[in-house]
C-alpha cells in the first residue's frame, strides 16, 4: 500500500536524511521525500499496519532531524 | 515568513544588538567571557543542541556539528589568546542569517513554482434546494449537473448539458487558442470558461478528473530522482566526513611538523583557527538545495507549456535525446482519413462510394468512417445484409441483394477477382460489385500542419536521427517520410512489430544517446514503455496515455517535442552550472582557508553567497516560454 503524507522540513539535506530514516524503518518498503512539494510518499509492507509504522517513521525522522514534522 | 522564521529573525536582531552593545562595555577575564556567552547562546543554542543530539543519535557529521565545533573552537582560541569573542558569535550569526535567508528564499520559490502550476479548482457550483451553492469539488458525485460561469475553471470532467462557450485550455496545454464547445461536447477539468454559462453533467469524480490526474503527476514528479540528484546525495554522505578529517589533519599536522621537523614554534592557535575556517566553508548546502530546485523549476516551467514530465530522471534523459521514433498516425498526421480519389471506376463515383459506405456501415474503423463521410449521408442500414468482416482483408456484404466486396488486394485475390494496382500513396479500398471489379478508392491521412517544421526543429535541437514507424503501406509511408524529411521509415508493421523495431533501434544506438518514442498513446502503450523515453501526445483527457508515457504532451502539436528537449537541456545546463560553480567556489575557499588567506568571515560569506546565487540560478529553469 502506498500513502502520501504532508511534511514540513526546512532544508533539502534534511529531507534526504528523513528519507533515509524512513527507509530504514521496519515495515517500510520504499519511501521518497519530496522536498519541493513537502510530501512524503511511503510504500508499506503488506504485513504491517501503516499507522503504527508511521509513528515509528516519525520517531526516526525526529532523531535525524529535530525540526521536521509529518502530518499523520 | 512563517513562525519559525520570525522567531529566528528576532534572535538574530537580539544577538546583533547585544554584540554591538558589548563592544562598548569594558570587561575582562571571566566577566567578559560570561557576557559574550549570552549572545552566543541566544543565536546558537539550537545549533549546539542539534549537534549534541546528532552525536547521541550517531548522526555526527552534519552542518550543525560543523558550526558547533567551529564556533566553540573559535571561543577556545579566544579564551586562551586574544579574548576576541566577536568572531565566534559573528560566524554563528551569519550562519543563521544564511539559513534564514535560504529557508525564506527556497520556501518562496517553492511556493511560486507551485502557484504557477496551480490549476486546482477550488469549488464547484451545484443546485441545492433551488439555490446555486459552492461546494468542494470532491463532494460532487458523478452525474451531478454543475454550473460553470464565465471566468471560472471547469472543476470536473463532464459533458455539456446546456449552453455554449469558448474554453481557454491554456493552463493545460500552454496554448492560448480558445476551444469552442456546445451542447453534447465533452469538456475536461482545468479549462477556463470564457464566454457563456455552461451546465455540465459530470462523468467522473474529482479524483479521477483530468485536472487531478495532472496535479498528481506533476506533484509526484520530483520523487523520481535524476542521476544528478542521486550523485549529490551520495556526494554529501562522503563529503562531510572527508572535510572533518581534513580539518583535523590541518589542525594537527602542520604544528607537529613545525615543532618536530623545523624546530619552530608550533603556532597551535593559527592552525586550529584555519582548521575551523575550513569547517565553516565546507557546508554543502548550496549543492544539496539547488539541484532538486532546478529540476523542480524545470518540470514546473515545462508543465506550463503543456509538457508534463513525470520525473527528474526523464527530464535528464530527455536532454540526451538523439533518436526520435514516431508513430505516424495521430502523431505526425491528424489521424483523420479522407477519401482522396476514386480510380478505374466502372460505375459512377457516387454510386461506388455509396456501395462502399453501405458495406462498411457497421464498422467503426477510421477507414469506414472516412468512407461514410465521403458518401455524405447516413447510410440506410436496412439495405445491407450478410455483412462479414474478414480481419486484415475487408468486408463482404449484400446490398439491395447484390454481393459487394470492399477491401484490400488480399481480399480481391481471395475472391479471385482481378484488380488494378494503384499508383497513389494511401490506403486502397478495392471494390467488387456482383463479382466484377468496380474500381478502387484511395484514402489517405492528413499531415499535421506543423509536422515538417517539428522534424526540422528536432534536428536543430541536436537529434541525430528521426524514424517513422507505421502500419501503412510502403508507398504511403515513404511519401510521407520524404515530405517531412524523416531519415528512416519502416512500414507495414503490426503493433507487435513496432516493439521489435524499437528494440532493434535501442540495441543499435550508442548507450549514452537516448531514444524517444512519440505516439498518441492509444494503442502504443507497450512501445511507450519500451523506449528510453515515451512521449504521448494529444493526451488531454486520455488516462491511458497519461499512465503509459514518461512525458505527456497535453495537445497534439509535434513542435512541443523539440521544445521539451530544449527545456530539458536548459534545466540540465543550470544543474551542471550549479554543481561546477558551487563546488568550484567551495574548493577555492577551502584552499584559501587552509593556507590562511581566507578568514571565517569570508568563509561564511562564501557559504551563504554561493547558496543564494545557486538558488537564483535554479529558479531560471522556470522561464522556458521563449525556448
Amino acid at each position: 500500500m502506498k500513502k502520501t503524507y504532508k511534511i514540513e522540513v526546512d532544508c533539502a539535506n534534511c529531507a534526504n536524511k528523513m528519507e533515509d530514516a524512513a527507509r530504514k524503518t521496519a515495515g517500510v518498503r520504499e519511501a521518497t521525500v519530496n522536498f519541493m512539494t513537502q510530501k512524503m510518499i511511503v510504500e508499506f509492507e503488506e504485513t504491517h499496519e501503516p499507522a503504527a509504522v508511521m509513528k515509528q517513521v516519525l520517531k526516526n525522522c525526529k532523531k535525524v532531524e529535530e525540526d521536521c514534522e509529518i502530518y499523520l | 515568513m512563517n513562525k519559525k522564521q520570525k522567531k529566528m529573525l528576532i534572535r538574530i536582531i537580539l544577538a546583533a544588538v547585544m554584540l554591538i552593545v558589548l563592544h562598548f562595555i569594558p570587561a575582562d577575564g571571566i566577566v567578559r567571557f560570561v557576557l559574550y556567552l549570552i549572545p552566543y547562546l541566544v543565536i546558537g543554542y539550537d545549533i549546539l543542541r542539534k549537534a549534541f543530539r546528532g552525536i547521541l543519535n550517531k548522526q555526527i557529521f552534519d552542518e550543525n556539528f560543523l558550526m558547533a565545533v567551529a564556533t566553540i573552537g573559535a571561543i577556545a582560541v579566544a579564551v586562551t589568546g586574544s579574548g576576541d569573542y566577536t568572531e565566534a558569535i559573528a560566524v554563528m550569526l551569519f550562519y543563521q542569517i544564511g539559513e534564514l535567508f535560504q529557508s525564506y528564499a527556497v520556501g518562496k520559490s517553492r511556493r511560486n513554482i507551485t502557484a504557477l502550476m496551480d490549476i486546482r479548482p477550488d469549488y464547484a457550483n451545484v443546485w441545492r434546494d433551488d439555490r446555486l451553492v459552492q461546494v468542494d469539488p470532491e463532494e460532487v458525485e458523478t452525474g451531478t449537473v454543475i454550473v460553470v460561469q464565465p471566468g471560472e475553471k471547469i472543476p470536473i470532467d463532464g459533458i455539456v448539458e446546456e449552453g455554449s462557450s469558448s474554453l481557454n485550455t491554456g493552463a493545460l496545454t500552454g496554448e492560448s487558442l480558445p476551444r469552442d464547445v456546445k451542447e453534447g461536447d465533452e469538456v475536461i477539468s482545468g479549462c477556463i470558461n470564457m464566454t457563456g454559462v455552461l451546465k455540465i453533467r459530470t462523468t467522473k469524480e474529482f479524483g479521477e478528473s483530468t485536472v487531478s490526474k495532472i496535479l498528481e503527476l506533476v506533484e509526484n514528479s520530483s520523487s523520481r530522482k535524476s542521476r544528478s540528484e542521486n550523485f549529490i546525495s551520495r556526494f554529501a554522505k562522503y563529503y562531510t566526513p572527508a572535510v572533518c578529517g581534513s580539518a583535523v589533519i590541518l589542525a594537527v599536522l602542520p604544528p607537529l611538523v613545525r615543532m618536530l621537523v623545523l624546530s619552530a614554534s608550533p603556532e597551535w592557535g593559527v592552525w586550529v583557527y584555519r582548521a575551523l575556517t575550513f569547517l565553516v566553508i565546507s557546508c554543502p548546502c548550496a549543492l544539496v538545495i539547488s539541484i532538486p530546485l532546478s529540476f523542480f523549476a524545470g518540470i514546473g516551467g515545462a508543465s506550463r507549456e503543456g509538457i508534463l514530465v513525470k520525473g527528474s530522471n526523464y527530464l535528464e534523459a530527455l536532454s540526451k535525446a538523439r533518436y526520435v521514433v514516431f508513430d505516424k498516425t495521430g502523431t505526425l498526421t491528424q489521424g483523420v482519413f479522407q477519401v482522396n480519389g476514386v480510380h478505374h471506376g466502372s460505375m459512377e463515383e457516387e454510386k461506388l462510394l455509396e456501395y462502399a459506405a453501405l458495406a462498411e456501415s457497421a464498422s467503426s474503423h477510421p477507414i469506414s468512417k472516412s468512407l461514410r463521410q465521403a458518401y455524405g449521408r447516413e447510410p440506410d442500414r436496412k439495405r445491407v445484409c450478410d455483412v462479414k468482416e474478414i480481419g486484415g482483408h475487408g468486408v463482404t456484404a449484400r446490398i439491395d441483394g447484390i454481393p459487394v466486396a470492399a477491401g484490400n488486394d488480399k481480399l480481391m485475390r481471395q475472391l479471385n477477382i482481378p484488380y488494378k494496382e494503384c499508383h497513389s500513396a494511401g490506403t486502397i479500398v478495392h471494390m467488387a460489385v456482383n463479382g466484377e471489379y468496380a474500381g478502387h478508392i484511395v484514402i489517405s491521412d492528413v499531415l499535421k500542419p506543423n509536422a515538417g517544421k517539428a522534424i526540422r526543429a528536432l534536428k536543430g535541437a541536436g537529434v541525430v536521427k528521426t524514424v517513422m514507424l507505421t502500419g501503412d503501406g510502403k508507398k504511403a509511408a515513404e511519401q510521407t517520410a520524404e515530405e517531412l524529411g524523416i531519415d528512416e521509415v519502416y512500414s507495414e508493421l503490426l503493433p507487435g512489430d513496432k516493439v521489435a523495431k524499437v528494440e532493434e533501434l535501442l540495441a543499435e544506438k550508442p548507450a549514452k544517446a537516448k531514444l524517444v518514442f512519440v505516439g498518441d498513446g492509444i494503442n502504443d502503450a507497450p512501445v511507450l514503455g519500451r523506449a528510453d523515453i515515451g512521449i504521448a501526445m494529444g493526451a488531454m483527457g486520455s488516462d491511458a496515455a497519461i499512465e503509459a508515457a514518461d512525458v505527456v504532451l497535453m495537445d497534439d502539436d509535434p513542435m512541443k517535442i523539440a521544445k521539451g528537449i530544449r527545456i530539458s537541456r536548459k534545466c540540465l545546463r543550470i544543474v551542471h552550472e550549479n554543481i561546477v560553480f558551487a563546488l568550484g567556489v567551495k574548493f577555492l575557499c577551502l584552499i584559501l582557508g587552509a593556507v590562511g588567506i581566507a578568514d571565517m568571515w569570508l568563509a561564511i560569506f562564501a557559504d551563504v553567497g554561493v547558496m543564494i546565487l545557486a538558488v537564483l540560478n535554479a529558479v531560471r529553469a522556470l522561464f522556458v516560454r521563449k525556448l
